[in-house]
């Protein structure tokens, strides 16, 4: 007789075989049975969104991932996810101008995470450590020629080399480096560090060939030698303006003198003699290399520098962790002027007023400046000599035209850097790099790279700050504006160990799940399923009632509500 | 006086204190970075005491905090080599966990009346001493209808009796299970199914109600705490606390009600926050009738942030703005405030105007500030 649990079927004692205490006429059970997802009208989903930093690096490193991997104190693993991307980590943790940091959500809780400082970290560690890339792929047989040793150049070269393929990267200087070496000054990125980080890529098997200036592309192309090229020649020479000058009167540009720094440097010269700029230098521009410049000059003894910029500080393209370096260095800046004539220790300076558009307009007030010495810092234009005859090849505004691809309209061709339409700074040249050899790369097996669909981006708005413990940003210790502007050590330390780790826990993780075990601590229905360690959670989606307590307390909004489908 | 801080002891590794700035301090319930500051709840091997399948509503706070409390206490009943029986008031809990002949209950579980849970915990008590049976612990629970009301007498006689029991009560602030009318725990100004929101005074009346943690402070018992569902480490760490101790306890779990509040289900978590952090809400333990410890307030916010995302005070804002009544609950926050003392959070940060919204509040980053649904 089977058992048939209603009150009829069965009396008291039940006819089953089966004694109920009196009254009791069913089997208790679980709750389990009672599957509570059905009152969903809407589900709670894991998802991975793009973070901030990640979308706002030049490189496209995957910068939340290589904080991960450091919170734990695992440096080396940190540091090979970011030479996935990067093979300068060392120089790139003290010349970049951290977007990343400006796109930082933590900025808007306390103070965005030192990312910049920590990748130094990291790159200072390796090169202690003589840590040595992942493997390269093996040998594909295929040869690419990187015209120039630039951040662009080198990038390439690594990422090609990764991939397994043979690399020669020809350039015109002694020194591979391109403006990293002539162009930033040693007080910025020293030289060991640079030597050190280039001396890695090649040991990977890059060929370089140094003193070497490529004259004619074309030729390189036909030889049949290789099977592309990518060009990175960078912008090298100083743009010159009209202003009328008397006989005597020292104009200069500023790559060159940035440049002749780095040769006495290297020769063992003192380059305040050889450049004789005397004891008040006036270097005319607003970019990063008029600081430099005007920087540079102070170090070289120059009693005085000061920058005349047409427009104001806060349209200066110059980084403004620079302008503030160089203020406290006793850099001198005139604001709203120009340089109408230059005479020996002497030049006259024109007034300017920004109009309702922002553009500075003549006032014809004029006032005389001493200056033993103009310094011009107008930006740079690129010497495309190599290229001409090229068929395909479009050249407008003074840069080399290319796709999405980085390829330029002469197939197999390509090109990257301050030489194509860029921002003009060593993370986009890395960045450039990068995505070049990844289309070469795509090129070389006659395919078209795809890029993979990007994530969307993290919503600062999901970010759930209480969470996270406040923790000012550690600041890495500079040397004191008035002891540095006389020497050309490094200006900014590095973080020591603790603090490194400390500031690579300060991560939010946005968007991106860190197993904090808040949605399955939250959960009023226990409907969250708790994975191994680094496999995150599950919804249990019988029991989910959907009430989003989940995706309301996660700190990084890595969880999303989506509508049931009926 | 002692202060309850809710950062994370320092990781070995770590010198100078610093540790608490850690990614996540304590503050969530895990932290793969410091596995010594885990929450019980964060462990895949806790005791589900409440499983799945219950039938309270979606984002329920009394389910959470009903797990959260007797997981830990069944923990700390484990470790002590024991076991543990609950006793049940009628009310919500009872009402969603154990529809006959379903229940979510994973441990022994008693149900009587709505107004006897503290005397049948009285009563098991003393028949498990009858037995010699000291390894079985005794947790009575209820919510606020039950305790601060219905149940009263029995309560007070139970903490009169000295009985080794920890009663818990879950304060949802009104009788929800039979449709959100007023108890003696609903805040003053209130809109509830008896204190409607209409005439000169709408909601419910100021001066009236009581405070049950006092009241039972007053009977000297040995430990007497309020929690919320929004801190789970301060909570656990006064169950275990308390499971450690005989005699009568009490703990005050503050448990928001989605329905009966009027707030989005979502935000159970976040409106138990702003009760503490507005100062509604005072978090502090107590024993022998002493505050021995509070949870100072992190980010102080108006009591404006807490009301308004909860339709019982929406006559607070709409269809004019009560400045009067909203300043006596001000005032009421600012009492406890005084009372407990609780300003001086380690990381205690200034009320901030925040210009983009032009509210006050420093809760978080502006996903606080922001009310509207996400899929907005």
């Amino acid at each position: 007789m089977t058992t048939i649990s209603t009150p009829e079927a069965a009396p008291a004692g039940g006819g089953t075989g089966k004694v109920r205490p009196f009254a009791i006429t069913l089997d208790t059970a679980s709750s389990l049975a009672n599957k509570t997802g059905a009152w969903r009208v809407e589900r709670p989903v894991y998802r991975d969104f793009l973070p901030p930093c990640n979308d706002a690096c030049p490189a496209g490193e995957n910068i939340q991932k290589w904080l991960y991997d450091a919170e734990d104190g695992s440096y080396e693993r940190a540091w090979r996810t970011l030479m996935r991307d990067n093979p300068l980590p060392a120089v790139m943790g003290r010349v970049c101008y951290h977007p990343c940091q400006t796109a930082c959500n933590r900025g808007k809780v306390d103070e965005a995470v030192g990312i910049n400082a920590v990748e130094r970290f990291l790159g200072d560690e390796a090169l202690r450590r003589g840590w040595q890339p992942d493997p390269c792929a093996p040998d594909t047989g295929k040869h690419v020629l990187v015209v120039g040793a630039g951040p662009a150049g080198l990038s390439a070269a690594y990422q090609l080399r990764r991939r397994g393929h043979a690399v020669t990267v020809r350039d015109a200087a002694p020194k591979a480096g391109g403006m990293m070496r002539y162009g930033i000054p040693a007080y910025r990125l020293p030289r060991d560090v640079l030597d050190a980080e280039i001396t890695r890529i090649e040991g990977m098997g890059v060929r370089f060939i140094l003193d070497s200036k490529v004259d004619n592309i074309s030729s390189e192309l036909d030889s049949g030698e290789f099977d592309a090229v990518f060009l990175a020649i960078g912008a090298q020479v100083g743009r010159r303006t009209y202003i009328p000058a008397g006989e005597a009167a020292r104009i200069l540009d500023a790559v060159t003198l940035l440049r002749d720094v780095e040769d006495d440097r290297e020769a063992g010269a003192d380059a305040a003699d050889q450049l004789m700029l005397g004891r008040r230098v006036v270097v005319y521009g607003g970019g990063n290399t008029a600081l430099d410049a005007a920087r540079t000059a102070k170090r070289l003894g120059a009693e005085e520098a000061i920058i005349v910029y047409r427009r104001t500080r806060d349209r200066m393209p110059a980084h403004d962790s620079e302008v503030v370096e160089a203020l406290e260095e006793g850099i001198q800046m005139r604001w709203l002027s120009t340089v109408q004539h230059a005479d020996a220790g002497q030049l006259r300076i024109e007034k300017m007023e920004l109009d309702e558009t922002g553009f500075p307009q003549p006032t014809g007030q004029f006032e005389d400046l001493a200056a033993d010495s103009l310094v011009l810092a107008l930006g740079q234009e690129s010497d495309l000599g190599l290229v001409d005859g090229v068929e395909g090849l479009t050249i407008e505004d003074g840069v080399v035209q290319v796709d999405e691809q980085f390829m330029t309209g002469h197939p197999g061709l390509f090109a990257g850097g301050d030489m194509v339409p860029s921002q003009r700074t060593v993370t986009v040249g890395i960045g450039h790099g990068k995505q070049a050899a990844r289309a070469i790369d795509a090129y070389l097996r006659g395919e078209v790279y795809q890029h993979p669909e990007r994530h969307r981006l993290a919503d600062i708005g999901a970010i759930n700050s209480w969470y996270y413990s406040d923790a000012p940003q550690q600041v890495r210790e500079r040397l004191e504006g008035a002891r540095r502007s006389q020497t050309f050590d490094e200006v900014v330390q590095g973080l020591d160990a603790d603090d490194a780790l400390f500031e690579a826990r300060r991560c939010m993780s946005c968007g991106n799940c860190f197993e904090c075990d808040n949605c399955f601590g939250v959960c009023p229905d226990n409907a969250v399923i708790k994975l191994e360690p680094g496999k995150r959670y599950a919804f249990n989606y019988d029991y989910c009632k959907g009430c989003g307590i989940c995706v309301e307390e996660c700190p990084c909004g890595a969880i999303e509500m989506v509508p049931e489908m009926s | 006086m002692t202060t309850t801080s809710t950062t994370p002891t320092a990781a070995p590794q770590q010198s100078g204190g610093r540790t608490r700035f850690y990614q996540v301090g304590s503050f969530a319930v895990g932290n793969r970075l410091l596995p010594e500051v885990r929450s019980l709840q964060s462990s895949r091997e806790r005791n589900n005491t409440l499983t799945s399948g219950h039938r309270a509503c979606q984002g329920c706070g009394e389910a959470l905090g009903a797990r959260y409390v007797l997981d830990a206490a069944t923990a700390a009943a484990e470790q002590a080599g024991g076991s543990l029986v609950t006793v049940n008031a009628t009310g919500c809990l009872e009402v969603f966990s154990s529809p006959y002949p379903e229940s979510a209950w994973r441990l022994p579980w008693l149900h009587s009346l709505f107004g006897n849970a503290p005397a049948v915990a009285t009563g098991v008590a003393a028949g498990l001493r009858a037995k010699g049976r000291d390894d079985i612990r005794v947790v009575a629970q209820g919510g606020d209808g039950g305790t601060v009301d219905i149940g009263f007498g029995c309560l007070s006689g139970m903490f009169e009796r000295g009985d080794d029991v920890l009663y818990v009560c879950y304060d949802n602030e009104a009788y929800m299970n039979t449709g959100v009318q007023r108890s003696g725990a609903t805040p003053p100004a209130a809109r509830t199914a008896t204190t409607q929101a209409v005439g000169d005074a709408p909601g419910n009346v100021f001066g009236q109600g009581k405070d049950v943690p006092r009241i039972a402070m007053a009977h000297e018992i040995p430990y007497v705490a309020t929690a919320t569902v929004a801190d789970l480490h301060d909570l656990e760490r006064k169950v275990t606390h308390a499971m450690g101790m005989h005699g009568p306890r009490y703990i005050h779990v503050l448990v928001p009600c989605p329905l009966g509040w009027g707030a989005k289900s979502s935000h159970t978590v976040r409106i138990a926050r702003l009760a503490v952090e507005s100062g509604l809400f005072p978090v502090f333990e107590a024993e022998y009738g002493e505050v021995t410890g509070v949870s100072p307030i992190r980010r102080q916010v108006p009591v404006e942030d807490y009301l308004v995302l909860q339709r019982r005070f929406a006559h607070l804002f709409r269809p004019t703005r009560d400045e009067q009544t909203i300043g006596r609950l001000q005032a009421l926050a600012d009492r406890n405030i005084r009372r407990y003392g609780l300003l001086g959070h380690p990381e205690a940060v200034p009320v901030l105007n925040d210009e983009a919204t032009g509210a006050t509040s420093t809760l978080g980053a502006r996903a606080d500030l922001n009310d509207a649904p996400k899929e907005d």
